[in-house]
C-alpha cells in the first residue's frame, strides 16, 4: 500500500511540473508513431490487391518464459533455421514471423493471443504450440478464422480432431509409445513395470504401451503414476527393485524429472540385477541429455528424431541451428517440430503460387511430404497428422558428449490413439 | 524392503528439507518476516555450487564452504539493501516483494545458465550404496543425515547457548528495549539473516544431486519449505528438525506402501498436525 502511495504521489508531481507534463506528451506520441509505423505494411490500411504483394505473416505461439521457456525457443530457432537456411522469401512474397510468448500452460493466454494475431494482425498462419491445453484453445479459433494452424509439437492424440484446419508435423505420444512396446516384446522383454506422470501426456503414453506390450504377450507387473513434480524417488524405485520386473517403462518430463528418476535408479544398482529403462524419447531429450550424464546411459527410447540421426539434411539443420541459436544447445525434437513446421508451410506457399486461401491451404497440406533431418515425413490426408519413422534408440557416450544412437526403427508410423 | 530401509530413505529426505528450511524458520520466526525468496537464495547455492566445479574444477564437497559463505554474503547484502526496509511493513507487502524477488531470481538463473538442467559429479565416496548390518544404505544419504545432525545441534547451541542467540532473541521479542539495553538490534538481525541464507545456499548445493536443479527450481519447491516450518512452528530449530523428518518419512513410507495416494499423504499429516498443533509441533507462539 505504501509503495502505491508513493508511486502515485511521485507521479503527481512528475505531472504537475511543465517539464515532466511536456515529456509525458512525447513519450505518448512517439507511442502513437510507432503504432503507425507497425502497421503500414499491413494488409489493413491498404487496398487488396497491395495485399497480395505484402508479407505473408506467421503467428508463432509458444512460451518463452517461465519453465516451458527453453522449449519456445527450440521451437522459434527451428523455424528460423528453416528461413536462414532457404531464404525468407517464397514464391515471391516475403515471410514475416509474429512471435508472442503464451508463458507456459496458459490457454487463456493463448486464446488471447491468437485473436489479436488473427483479427488485428490478419495472420496467414498460425504456428508453434508446444502444450497440449493451448494448442486445444486456439483450435476453434483456427476454424472460426479459416486459418491453417501448424502445430509445431503439442504431442497428444486429440488435437488434430478439434478443427479441420489443423495439422501436425511433429508426432503424438502413442505414435511413438505403441513401436517401443512392440520392441522389447520382440528382444525378450516379458514383464514391464510402468511408471508415469499423473497427467494427460502420461495417462496417454501409459494406456497405448499396455495395449500394445500386452496385444504382443508381454505382462504388466505393476502400474505406477508420480506426482508430476516429484521430488524424491528413491520410495518408487525401491517398490520396481521388490518387484523385479524385467524392465521399468517411464514417461516423465524431460529433464529435473527425468535426471532424478535415473540418478535414484543408478544409485540403487537396479542395472546390476538386470532390470532395464525404456522409455519414450521425450526423457533422453537431445536439449538436457548431456545434463543426465552418465545415469542416462543404456537407456533404451523410441522417437522420430535424435540429434545423431545421420543424413544430409539434418548435419545442414544443425548448422542452421547453431547459426541462429548461438550454437549453445543442441537441437532436439522440439526445434524439427519447428523447422519441419516452417518447411511445410513453405511447400504449401509455393504450391499456391503465393495466392493464399486458408481451404486451398489446407488441401495443400494434405498429403505434404517431406525430407526433413528425421527422416522422410508426411501428413496423413485423413487425419491432418503425421505420418513418419519412429527409431530405436540407446544412450551412448561419444567424444562430444551423450547421445541417443539409433539402432532399429520401424517405419510408416501412423498415430494408433485414432 | 524392511521397514528400517524405508524409514532411512525417508530421515535422508526429511534432512535434506530439514536443511534448506531452517533458514525461513529463522527468518519467519525469529524475525517475523516471510521471506518467499528463501527457495531463491537455495537456488543460488546449487548455482554457485555446479559453477564451481565447472568453472574452477572445485571437487564437490570443497565447493559446500564456499557456497555457504557465498550465500552469507548474497544473504548480508539483500538484508543490507532490501529487507531491512521492509521489516516493519505488513506481511502482504513482505510477500509481494519476495515472490517479485523470486520472478527476477528465476530469470536471471535462465539468462546466466539457461533453461536446462544442471548436473553435479559426486566424489567416489557418496555415490552407490553401502551395506551395514544387512541393509543397503544409499552413502549420498547417509552423507546428508549425519551433515543436519551436526548443523541442528550446533545451531540450537547458537540460539539457545550463546550471547548472540540471547541477543537475537531479545531483539525479535522487543527491538526498542533491546536498542535500548545496547544490544546493537540491526547487527545481530543482519547477522541472523545472513545465517539463514547461508543455510538455505547450503541446502540448495546439496538438493542437486536428489532434486536435480533448473530455474524453476526456486518456486518448485517452495511449497515444501512453507510445510516444513508451518507444521515445525516458525522459529524453532527443534521444531522444524521434527517436522522435517517425520513428513519426509511419511512421504517415503506413504509412496512406497500405497504409492495410489502416496504423494497425498504428506498433505493429510500437515492438516492434522495443524489442527492438533495450531503455533506448530514447538511453535513459540500461540
Amino acid at each position: 500500500m505504501t509503495a502505491f502511495k508513493l508511486w502515485w504521489a511521485g507521479l503527481r508531481a512528475f505531472g504537475s511540473s511543465r517539464l515532466g507534463r511536456s515529456l509525458a506528451l512525447g513519450v505518448l506520441l512517439a507511442a502513437c508513431e510507432s503504432r503507425k509505423v507497425e502497421s503500414a505494411p499491413g494488409a489493413a490500411l491498404q487496398p487488396a490487391p497491395a495485399a497480395e504483394a505484402g508479407p505473408i505473416k506467421i503467428g508463432l505461439i509458444a512460451p518463452f518464459s517461465g519453465p516451458f521457456a527453453g522449449m519456445g525457443k527450440q521451437v522459434e530457432s527451428g523455424a528460423r533455421a528453416y528461413l536462414d537456411q532457404h531464404g525468407s522469401k517464397v514464391a515471391g512474397r516475403e515471410i514475416q514471423l509474429l512471435v508472442k510468448d503464451v508463458t507456459g500452460v496458459a490457454p487463456d493466454v493463448a486464446k488471447n493471443l491468437a485473436q489479436g494475431l488473427l483479427v488485428r494482425d490478419k495472420v496467414d498462419f498460425l504456428a508453434g504450440f508446444v502444450l497440449t491445453p493451448n494448442a486445444l484453445a486456439v483450435a476453434p479459433l483456427a476454424s472460426e478464422a479459416k486459418t491453417p494452424m501448424v502445430v509445431m509439437n503439442a504431442a497428444t492424440s486429440v488435437i488434430t480432431t478439434k478443427s479441420p484446419y489443423v495439422v501436425r508435423v511433429s508426432f503424438t505420444l502413442p505414435q511413438v509409445s505403441a513401436p517401443l512396446a512392440t520392441w522389447a516384446a520382440k528382444n525378450g522383454i516379458k514383464s514391464v513395470y510402468t511408471l508415469v506422470s499423473d497427467y494427460a501426456p502420461g495417462a496417454d503414453a501409459e494406456a497405448q504401451f499396455k495395449k500394445t506390450f500386452e496385444a504382443a504377450g508381454g505382462k504388466i507387473t505393476d502400474s505406477v503414476r508420480v506426482p508430476v513434480q516429484n521430488p524424491d524417488f528413491a520410495p518408487y524405485i525401491q517398490r520396481i527393485k521388490d518387484a523385479k520386473p524385467e524392465a521399468v517403462f517411464i514417461f516423465v518430463p524431460a529433464g529435473a524429472q527425468g535426471t532424478a528418476f535415473l540418478k535414484a535408479f543408478q544409485e540403487r544398482g537396479l542395472a546390476q540385477q538386470g532390470i532395464r529403462v525404456i522409455a519414450t524419447g521425450d526423457v533422453t531429450e537431445d536439449q538436457e541429455l548431456d545434463a543426465m550424464g552418465s545415469a542416462a546411459l543404456g537407456v533404451v527410447t523410441t522417437h522420430h528424431y535424435s540429434a545423431a540421426h545421420e543424413s544430409p539434411e539434418n548435419a545442414a539443420f544443425k548448422q542452421a541451428f547453431a547459426k541462429v541459436s548461438g550454437g549453445q544447445v543442441r537441437p532436439n525434437f522440439m526445434a524439427v517440430g519447428g523447422y519441419d513446421g516452417m518447411a511445410a508451410i513453405a511447400k504449401v506457399i509455393e504450391k499456391l503460387g503465393g495466392k493464399l486461401d486458408g481451404d486451398a491451404a489446407m488441401a495443400a497440406f494434405k498429403g505434404l511430404a517431406l525430407d526433413s533431418p528425421r527422416g522422410p515425413i508426411r501428413v496423413d490426408p485423413e487425419t491432418r497428422d503425421v505420418i513418419q519413422t519412429v527409431y530405436v534408440r540407446k544412450v551412448e557416450q561419444r567424444p562430444d558428449g551423450f547421445y541417443n544412437v539409433e539402432f532399429d526403427h520401424f517405419d510408416e508410423q501412423k498415430d494408433p490413439g485414432k | 524392503m524392511s521397514f528400517l530401509g524405508v524409514a532411512f530413505d525417508g530421515i535422508a529426505y526429511g534432512s535434506l528439507l530439514f536443511l534448506i528450511s531452517v533458514g525461513l524458520s529463522i527468518t519467519l520466526g525469529l524475525m517475523n518476516f516471510v521471506n518467499l525468496a528463501h527457495g531463491a537464495f537455495a537456488m543460488f547455492g546449487g548455482y554457485c555450487s555446479v559453477w564451481l566445479t565447472q568453472a574452477w574444477g572445485l571437487p564437490f564437497l570443497a565447493t559446500l564452504p564456499c557456497v555457504c559463505l557465498a550465500g552469507a554474503g548474497v544473504g548480508a547484502l539483500a538484508e543490507r539493501l532490501l529487507y531491512r526496509r521492509l521489516y516493519r511493513a505488513s506481511h502482504l507487502d513482505q510477500v509481494l516483494f519476495s515472490i517479485g524477488l523470486t520472478f527476477m531470481a528465476v530469470a536471471a538463473a535462465t539468462y546466466f545458465w539457461g533453461p536446462t538442467q544442471q548436473r553435479v559429479e559426486l566424489p567416489e565416496l557418496l555415490r552407490g550404496q553401502v551395506r551395514v548390518l544387512g541393509l543397503e544404505l544409499g552413502a549420498y544419504r547417509a552423507f546428508l543425515i549425519a551433515l543436519v545432525l551436526l548443523i541442528s545441534g550446533g545451531l540450537t547451541a547458537l540460539i539457545e547457548l550463546t550471547r548472540f542467540g540471547a541477543q537475537l532473541r531479545a531483539a525479535v521479542d522487543n527491538a526498542a528495549v533491546s536498542a535500548g539495553l545496547g544490544i546493537p538490534v540491526q547487527r545481530v538481525f543482519c547477522l541472523a539473516f545472513a545465517l539463514g541464507s547461508a543455510l538455505a545456499a547450503l541446502g540448495g548445493a546439496l538438493a542437486v544431486e536428489l532434486l536435480g536443479l533448473e530455474p524453476g527450481f526456486a518456486f518448485e519447491y517452495l511449497v515444501y519449505f512453507l510445510l516444513v516450518v508451518s507444521v515445525g512452528g516458525a522459529g524453532s530449530v527443534r521444531g522444524t528438525a521434527l517436522a522435517a523428518i517425520a513428513l519426509g518419512l511419511c512421504d517415503v513410507a506413504g509412496k512406497y506402501y500405497v504409492p495410489e495416494i502416496g504423494s497425498f499423504i504428506i498433505y493429510a499429516l500437515m492438516i492434522v498436525l495443524l489442527t492438533a498443533f495450531p503455533a506448530g509441533l514447538l511453535g513459540r507462539r500461540a
